[in-house]
């Protein structure tokens, strides 16, 4: 029996990590990454209250999540690749104009 | 008395935990991707200890699979290296990490004091495919759909964005 309590503060955590890596990394990639962790940890906490209330439209609502991450994973990354393109660089701080 | 499911959940994770703090250590993109497989490899494992079957099966294959190879191919593909550090600034390192693990604290103590202290038990709640299936195809029918179109302007979204520009206008051919 582990109280709900701890999944959320795991879920908590992984979406600070998510929030951290937002901020500190360079790479636009890796930051694209951050924001799965962080809807990983949201989705935890789904799962978690779904659980606790005994409500299964809380999974149904995780799995609404994943379709649009893998939505967005397709558009962001075709964006990435778009942006290297363009501008031959993956750093954020080098792409600091809307249009070249 | 420890049971095994607190052992499990602390062993998913530990897991989660390392996996998320590799991911902002390394430098390199790739390492980070792998990293965050494991981190979503040990969420499955913490669905499956809340007796959501199906999501921690999705999870497996639509997260760890599909998305994270990618995440991977475009790494390769853009040929992504080491990272560039960039200076950040002190006023953000002196009060930032303070405040954070302060915020991050009076959290976790609030919601280990004042949450309901209701265990969540193994199998107490069905989330086999069949359930899922049943609410998402009469409860959540709408939304599903909606979802069918959200995927087909996100493909044709990704093509049209991926693809290459209309670069220089086509040589003209050398008529004789």
């Amino acid at each position: 029996m582990v109280p709900l309590s701890y999944y959320l503060v795991l879920s908590g955590i992984l979406f600070a990590c998510g929030v951290a890596g937002f901020l500190i990394k360079r790479n636009i990639i890796t930051i694209f990454m951050s924001i799965e962790l962080m809807l990983n940890g949201v989705n935890l906490s789904f799962v978690a209250f779904a659980a606790h209330w005994h409500a299964l439209a809380g999974q149904v609502f995780v799995f609404f999540v994943m379709v649009v991450a893998a939505a967005e994973a397709a558009v962001g990354l075709a964006i990435i690749i778009a942006v290297y393109r363009t501008r031959e660089t993956l750093n954020v701080d080098q792409v600091n104009l809307l249009k070249l | 008395m420890i049971s095994v499911h607190l052992i499990l959940f602390l062993a998913f994770g530990a897991v989660a935990l390392a996996g998320a703090v590799n991911l902002l250590a390394q430098t390199h993109p790739i390492n980070s991707a792998l990293s965050l497989i494991a981190v979503m490899a040990a969420l499955a494992g913490e669905y499956l200890l809340l007796g959501a079957e199906f999501v921690a099966a999705v999870q497996v294959i639509v997260y760890a699979g599909a998305i994270m190879v990618l995440f991977v191919f475009v790494i390769m593909l853009l040929n992504a290296g080491i990272e560039d550090r960039t200076k950040g600034s002190r006023v953000a390192v002196l009060f930032g990490i303070p405040g954070m693990l302060l915020g991050s604290l009076l959290v976790a103590w609030v919601l280990l004091r004042h949450s309901g202290t209701e265990a969540v038990a193994v199998g107490a709640l069905p989330g086999a495919p069949k359930t899922i299936g049943m609410l998402l195809f009469h409860e959540f029918l709408l939304p599903f759909e909606i979802t069918s179109i959200l995927i087909l302007i996100a493909i044709m979204g990704a093509v049209v964005l991926a693809s290459k520009p209309p670069t220089a206008p086509p040589v003209e051919k050398v008529s004789d």
